[in-house]
Parts: structure tokens; sequence; C-alpha cells
């Protein structure tokens, strides 16, 4: 939260994404920081949700099952669309990315919480195992025929020193926008909030009890701010995966 | 307050022109998304999501300028 000193506030907006060591003096030692406090609590919430959530087995689903199931066939459909058949070698992979994703997403909307997704570390490793992975996919299915992905078919051959060094320069950026397109939207998220934070308690040191009316406006900003970050919790790990989806259909069909 | 100081101010306020492009770029989706679900409406759901799977592609180019104009403001 920004520094509550009256005389001039000042926002500081990225301090909020200071790492700290969690869980006492044994993280300290491991240097087991707030994050990754963050990453267990994750992976805690979704196994049990899927452990509880699939251990009744109801004909009509109770609120738990349906979020298991509701969430099961909505990463299997979009593997199954994206994909295409061999999307179900790929269904565990995706569905552990986007769980995981979102859950930190909206962990990170908590007070007090610390949202893993804002930083590029994070994103970066997730973004290029599915970089490494579709390499590894794509050389596992077709050999090195792999490489004329590359070279669309049927495009001119008088186009080959063109098109290659753009299809390689567009295959190598995928890791680098993938995972920027993450972190950057959970950072600018949360520093929108910090900045109108501010305002609210630059508003009241400036205009004193009529500020105090004043700031009304960025604390209803802030409001609407909430919802729309939920939304993007929720798209941004939507749009991961689907992206994870459209590589690995890349790697598995060449074009 | 000092030039260098006044000079991050312009420089983020630069970095925040980028936004400019994707709201455009934005509008054009949702437009084409009306457009089609008024010439059929039986495709709602199937057009829907890509829409929203381009805005949110679209709104990553946003927030890229902006996490910028953060960028030098406050780091």
């Amino acid at each position: 939260m920004g520094n509550a000193r009256v005389a001039a506030p000042t926002i500081d907006a990225l301090g909020q994404f200071t790492l700290s060591t969690g869980l006492g003096p044994i993280g300290a030692a491991v240097n087991f920081t707030n994050a990754n406090e963050m990453m267990l609590l994750a992976a805690v919430l979704i196994l049990a949700a899927l452990h509880y959530g699939s251990r009744a087995r109801a004909v009509v689903p109770g609120r738990l099952q349906a979020l298991a199931e509701i969430g099961y066939e909505f990463v299997r459909n979009m593997c199954l669309d994206t994909i295409g058949e061999e999307g179900r070698d790929f269904f565990p992979f995706v569905f552990t990315l986007f769980f995981f994703i979102l859950v930190g997403n909206l962990l990170g909307l908590f007070p007090y919480f610390f949202a893993f997704t804002s930083h590029i570390a994070v994103t970066a490793v997730l973004a290029l195992s599915v970089f490494i992975l579709s390499i590894v996919v794509g050389l596992r299915y077709h050999g090195l025929h792999f490489f004329t992905y590359f070279f669309p078919a049927g495009a001119p051959k008088a186009l080959a020193p063109v098109l290659i060094p753009i299809e390689i320069l567009s295959f190598l950026s995928r890791p680098i926008s993938h995972s920027v397109r993450l972190f950057a939207n959970i950072v600018a998220g949360h520093v929108m909030w910090e900045v109108f934070a501010g305002f609210m308690l630059m508003l009241t040191a400036g205009l004193g009890t009529a500020g105090l009316f004043v700031s009304i406006v960025p604390l209803a900003i802030n409001v609407v701010l909430v919802g729309f970050e939920l939304l993007v919790a929720f798209l941004q790990a939507y749009v991961f995966a689907i992206l994870t989806c459209l590589y690995l259909h890349d790697a598995v069909h060449l074009h | 307050m000092n030039s260098a100081l006044l000079a991050k101010d312009i420089g983020a306020g630069l970095a925040a022109i980028g936004v400019a492009g994707a709201g455009v770029g934005i509008g054009h989706i949702f437009a084409a998304l009306v457009n089609t679900v008024g010439r059929n409406p039986a495709a709602r759901d199937k057009v829907f999501g890509i829409g929203i799977l381009g805005f949110a592609l679209t709104e990553a180019v946003a927030i890229y300028a902006l996490l910028i104009a953060f960028l030098i403001l406050f780091a």
C-alpha cells in the first residue's frame, strides 16, 4: 500500500511486488518467498477442490462436484477443439497450467495476498516450458520434417529468403509475448489500484476535509477495477491456456 | 521540480500514446462481433469466444504500453 505520510503522499506502485521470505526461519534458510507460499496455497486449493469434488460421484452433482466437472469439461473441450484428437495427450498439462494460473491470479486479488503471476520469472518459466514442449512434440511427431514448419507449403520458392527468417523470428518470439502478456496484465492491474489508492491519499492531504468527499471518486474507480481485474484474471488464464493449445496444435499438425 | 523529473513525466505520457492503437483495435473487434451476431444470431455462442480471445490479445498490447509508462513513472 502507498506511503501514508500526510505531508506529501507519494505513490509507491511497484513496492507491492517485493518478495519477502515466508514460513519463518525455515523459509528464510531455503529462500522460501511469499510467492512460493501463494503457489503452494494455489496447488493445495486446486487439489483439495478436485479431490472433494470428485469424491461424491453423484448423478446430480453438488456445488463442488459441479465446479470440478465444469472445469474439467471446459479445458477438455478447449484442448480437443484446438489441438484435435491428439489434444487428449496434452489435456493434463493444459489443465494444470490453466488452473495454476487462474487460482494464482485470483489469489492475487485478495488484500495482503501476493499475485505470483505478477513476476516475469514465474510466467517466463511457464511460457518456456510450453515452448520447449512444443519443440519436443514437433520433433517427436515429425522428426526433422518439423523444420518445414518454417516454410509454409505452397508458398513460392522465391519468397523463401524473406519468409523463413520471419517464420523463425515469430516462432522464437512466442515465449516472450506469451509470458509478458500474463505478467504485464497482472502488474498493470495491481499498479492501477495502487495509483488510484494513492490519489485518495493525495486528495485528503491536499484538500483536507473536502478531499475526503472528493476521494469517493477514486474509491469508486477502484471498486470498478476489482470487477475488471476479476475478468482479467479469468481471461488471461484462458488466453494462456488457449495459446498453449494453439502452439501445440502447430507442433502436432505443422500449420 | 527538476527537469529530469519533468522529462520522466513527459516520457511516461508519450509511452501511454500506444494505448490509442489498441483502443482502435478493440473497437474494431467488438464492431465485427456486433455485426456478426446481427447477421446471424445463431452463431452468437461460437463467435463470442473468439471475440473475447481477440479482445484479450489486443488488450495485452495496450497493457504493454501502459506497463512501460508505469515503469518510467515508478521504477
